[in-house]
């Protein structure tokens, strides 16, 4: 890749351990480059989600996961380092998956990174509020109601919270998890517009489940495949001309799930029919 | 189902009748549980009108203002006064509480939170074993440990005298009964919490302290604020460890050192030895029916104010 690299990973192989070891990532090692938008796709269980944590270390709250390799932030290693964690999770954010307003108001969840990290007055507080929900299109929708729990707004306005709440606590790179698919599909795409805008702005690596939406919003995408990189390259050419036997297949077949209106069951699936007696 | 196809006419015969075993059962199964309920239902009223019916003498022969606030009991001489066994469940309620609920909420942060592998399941089992044990055993070793601890070294240590049985007593060993209780039930409500708000909390750069005391006890708030409650009313209604430790002394106590009463322990204490005294049975049942009401209203309080806490707090 041509950009700017923000982050890299170096032979990055993550193990759950336990009764059933899972090996979630055999060695990855990816770049992303500065105001991009990189999509991570590949089947459910393939490690996306696990490679998305391990890039700020957020994997680590749970106390099976173990891991070997390197991450470096602008050529500074996130593992074998000095640095506090929380730092190197500011510098980071992450979004999760399922919409997660912390149990504050409006006001208070977007305002929770900058009163941990900052010395700022009221005033400014109210700024740095006003401004990310503005840019995540929120600000119209909440500046009547901030002093009410964020809970109570609509999951798609939540989702953007969260945007606006890891977006104050001015990251380099924004990690966001599958935050479309618990959406219904007008929130989805309010939240994916506020994504095309940040973009510009802002390094993002995405885990999208769906290939339409890395196709509308990725610069760049990785495809995992059962914790391997199979490919990674720009979006047009991995869309348009994979090099990669399993990525055409992978990308055709969804294409041609997409078509049978959604299911996502496979084509040859047989398992309803009855047996041959 | 696959079976249908292959059995014919069998099959057709064979579904209705199955059917109505199966509605039989689904309508059999419902009276039951009705009934059940309105055992339940009917048990729970029966209890109540027999402490009201129970409790009418005392109540139409003295003041209830005068007996709530007289420190006079002395039911030989026909004196109800409830007020020393008042201050007495206020005293033992107020200082176990405020023993227990802090050690409580912080060992519950510790194994939620920060114990990992073996320690974490060592620590908490240890915890269920505690609060499983009986409560009359924890009278049984208040009394060898406890009282004498009290008595020989706490009381003069802070300049005071105490004959081991007392308040002080009574509470210590509630704390150590009721901490294991509310730590079981912080825990739970703390292991509840789904993983996104540690990771929502953790990935804008705050930390684990930071998530633990502005996101995590917020979202647990209402669950605990039940476990602080449950621990609250055991205390409250507890008749056995009172009863053993506390002394028995009908006077307003001077000091929390000093033996007493709690509302409990008087209905234990008086309810065999008096009972030839006039009016004494109806007093002591009277005193139940004020447990109860005292309980109701507090739940009632409480879940309001989880209600309030539970929509300030929602995530
Ligand atoms: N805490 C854990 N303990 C054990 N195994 C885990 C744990 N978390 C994830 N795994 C396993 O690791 C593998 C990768 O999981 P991961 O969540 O990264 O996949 P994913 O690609 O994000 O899946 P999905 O598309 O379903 O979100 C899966 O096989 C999963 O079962
Ligand atoms: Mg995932």
């Amino acid at each position: 890749m041509t950009h700017d690299t923000v982050i890299r990973t170096d032979d990055l192989e993550v193990t759950y351990t336990g009764k059933r070891e899972v090996t979630a990532l055999n060695g990855v090692s990816v770049d992303f480059s500065e105001n991009k938008l990189t999509a991570i796709i590949g089947p459910s269980g393939c490690g996306k989600s696990t490679l998305l944590k391990s890039l700020n270390r957020l994997h680590e709250i749970q106390p099976n996961a173990e891991i070997t390799g390197e991450v470096y932030l602008e050529d500074d290693p996130v593992y074998e380092t000095d640095e506090p964690l929380p730092e190197i999770r500011r510098r980071v954010g992450y979004v999760p998956q399922k919409p997660t307003p912390l149990p504050v108001s409006i006001y208070n969840n977007v305002a929770y990174g900058p009163k941990i990290h900052g010395d700022y007055s009221r005033e400014e507080l109210d700024d740095i509020v006003e401004t990310q929900l503005r840019k995540v299109n929120l600000w119209s929708e909440v500046e009547d109601r901030l002093d009410s729990p964020g809970a109570e707004l609509s999951t798609g306005q939540i989702q953007r919270l969260c945007l606006a709440r890891s977006l104050a606590a001015e990251p380099d790179v924004l990690l966001c998890d599958e935050v479309t698919s618990a959406l219904d599909p007008i929130s989805a795409e309010q939240v994916e517009e506020t994504l095309a805008d940040l973009k510009e702005e802002y390094t993002i690596v995405m885990v999208t489940h769906s290939m339409e939406q890395a196709k509308r919003l990725a610069d760049d995408v990785i495809f995992l495949y059962l914790g391997d990189v199979i490919e990674t390259n720009d979006a047009r050419t991995f869309f348009e001309n994979p090099q990669n036997e399993r990525t055409q297949e992978f990308v055709e077949g969804h294409a041609a799930v997409e078509y049978d209106d959604g299911d996502d069951t496979a084509p040859d699936s047989t398992a309803d029919a009855p047996p041959a007696e | 189902m696959d079976t249908t196809t292959d059995s014919g006419s069998n099959a057709q015969a064979d579904r209705p009748e199955r059917l109505d075993r199966r509605l039989l059962i689904e309508r059999l199964s419902s009276y039951w549980l009705i009934g059940a309920g309105l055992f339940a239902v009917a048990l729970f009223a029966l209890i109540v009108l027999t402490l009201v019916q129970q409790s009418i003498p005392i109540v139409s022969e003295h003041s209830l203002l005068e007996m709530l606030t007289s420190s006079n009991w002395d039911p030989a001489s026909e004196e109800f006064g409830y007020l020393p066994a008042i201050v007495g469940t206020i005293y033992v309620t107020v200082l176990s509480m405020a023993m227990g609920t802090p050690i409580a909420i912080l060992a519950a942060i510790y194994i939620a939170e920060y114990a990992e592998g073996r320690m974490k399941v060592i620590v908490s089992s240890f915890i269920d074993v505690l609060a499983a044990i009986p409560s009359v055993i924890f009278g049984l070793v208040g009394l060898i440990v406890v009282v004498p601890f009290v008595g020989d070294y706490l009381a003069p240590a802070l300049g005071t005298h105490s004959i081991g049985l007392g308040i002080v007593t009574v509470s210590l060993v509630m704390a150590i009964i009721v901490t294991p209780f509310m730590i079981s039930l912080t825990v739970e409500s703390l292991e509840a919490l789904p993983d996104e708000l540690r990771e929502a909390s953790l990935g804008v750069g705050a930390t684990k302290w930071e998530t633990i005391r502005s996101v995590l006890l917020r979202a647990a708030g209402p669950g605990i604020f039940s476990a602080i409650l449950l621990g609250f009313g055991r205390v409250f209604g507890a008749t056995i460890v009172p009863a053993m430790l506390i002394g028995g002394q009908t006077a307003i106590p001077e000091s929390p050192f000093d033996a007493g009463e709690t509302l409990p322990s008087l209905i234990v204490n008086d309810f065999g030895e008096l009972m030839s005294i006039p009016l004494t049975q109806s007093a002591l049942i009277f005193v139940g029916l004020l447990l109860l009401v005292i309980v109701w209203l507090f739940n009632f309080g409480a879940m309001l104010v989880r209600r309030r806490l539970q929509r300030r707090w929602q995530y």
